[in-house]
């Protein structure tokens, strides 16, 4: 009987990696006396790379081929038009 | 019967794939769902940018309404229950049946205690007076918007903001423990995930991520922006 050995990402180093950008988020939004303008800017940034980790490492999308990856990845711009367009009514 | 230990990809398993994307059609079927759930919830952080930027006045500061360390708290016990989740289907991959018992029950464990906060987040928010439809006469909030600490003119979009963006993904949350536990009972304790084939955990793996990844989007931009 054969048995398959698989090689895991580190799982528990990314918790890790978690849990101190959501103290740095909750250290940004109330303790730091920063530009309003930048503390979004920056919030937003630590969101978004906690997303980016867990759909990386969690959802395994760094280790899965393109083809599915693209499923994934093209709602993505169709969103950031729909806000983007959206947003700019108020330009018009 | 010969033992050996071989080396293989983590997504290479040894179950029948779909050619060209090399995935099974349960998890194809769950990528193509998350994509809707992508654009589902884009349209309601969408339309929650447009109406909080384009809003005749000032927004509501972080923390006055909204509980944020018993939030963040909620936010930790999320992250938590999607590392458990992706314990239960690193077991599982390797074999280990007890493991993956063990993972998936915190999974759940964890999904279940997210709720529950979230349901006693809102009704401490009923009870100070915010609903879905603004500020409550007479209520303690109401007070906070008659000294000027709470702007008037906002309070009816981000009560329903508030409540139909965390609602739906307290909904979603919610759909996932139940799916979590139906496999439990009924696939995990009666050993039917093999190393052969482990399909239903790493689907509904890829659906509590999804929901883990949305929270971490709406916990920053509903509770700290």
């Amino acid at each position: 009987m054969e048995t398959v050995q698989h090689k895991h990402p580190p799982y528990l180093l990314i918790w890790v990696y978690l849990a101190l950008l959501t103290a740095a988020e909750l250290a940004l939004a109330f303790e730091l006396p920063i530009d309003r303008n930048l503390k979004l800017v920056l919030l937003l940034g630590l969101a978004v790379w906690k997303a980016l980790l867990v759909a990386m490492f969690f959802m395994h999308l760094k280790f899965e081929r393109w083809n599915l990856r693209i499923l994934f990845i093209i709602p993505l711009p169709l969103a950031a038009i729909f806000i983007f367009a959206a947003i700019s009514q108020k330009f018009w | 019967m010969t033992h050996a230990t071989t080396t293989t990809s983590l997504m290479r398993p040894p179950f029948p794939a779909e050619r060209g994307v090399d995935a099974h059609n349960l998890k194809l079927g769950m990528w193509i769902f998350l994509a809707s759930e992508v654009m589902f919830f884009t349209a309601l952080i969408g339309s929650y940018v447009i109406l909080r930027f384009g809003a005749p006045g000032e927004w509501a500061r972080p923390g006055v309404v909204l509980n944020v360390p018993v939030t963040a708290f909620n936010t930790f016990l999320l992250i938590c229950s999607s590392v458990s989740m992706v314990k239960a289907f690193a077991a599982i991959a390797d074999g280990n049946q007890k493991m993956l018992k063990v993972w998936l029950l915190l999974t759940i464990i964890g999904g279940a205690m997210f709720v529950s906060i979230q349901a006693y987040e809102y009704t401490h928010l009923v009870e100070r007076g915010f609903l879905p439809s603004g500020v409550r006469d007479g209520s303690e909030l109401a007070a906070l918007v008659a000294n000027g600490t709470l702007p008037q003119a906002t309070m009816g979009l981000y009560g329903s903001t508030f409540y139909i963006m965390t609602g739906f993904h307290g909904f979603h949350v919610t759909c996932g423990v139940i799916a979590m536990t139906y496999l439990f009972f009924t696939k995990a304790l009666r050993g039917k995930y093999t190393q052969q084939d482990y399909r239903g955990i790493e689907t509904v793996g890829l659906y509590w991520h999804f929901v883990d990844l949305v929270w971490i989007i709406l916990f920053t931009i509903v509770y700290l922006i």
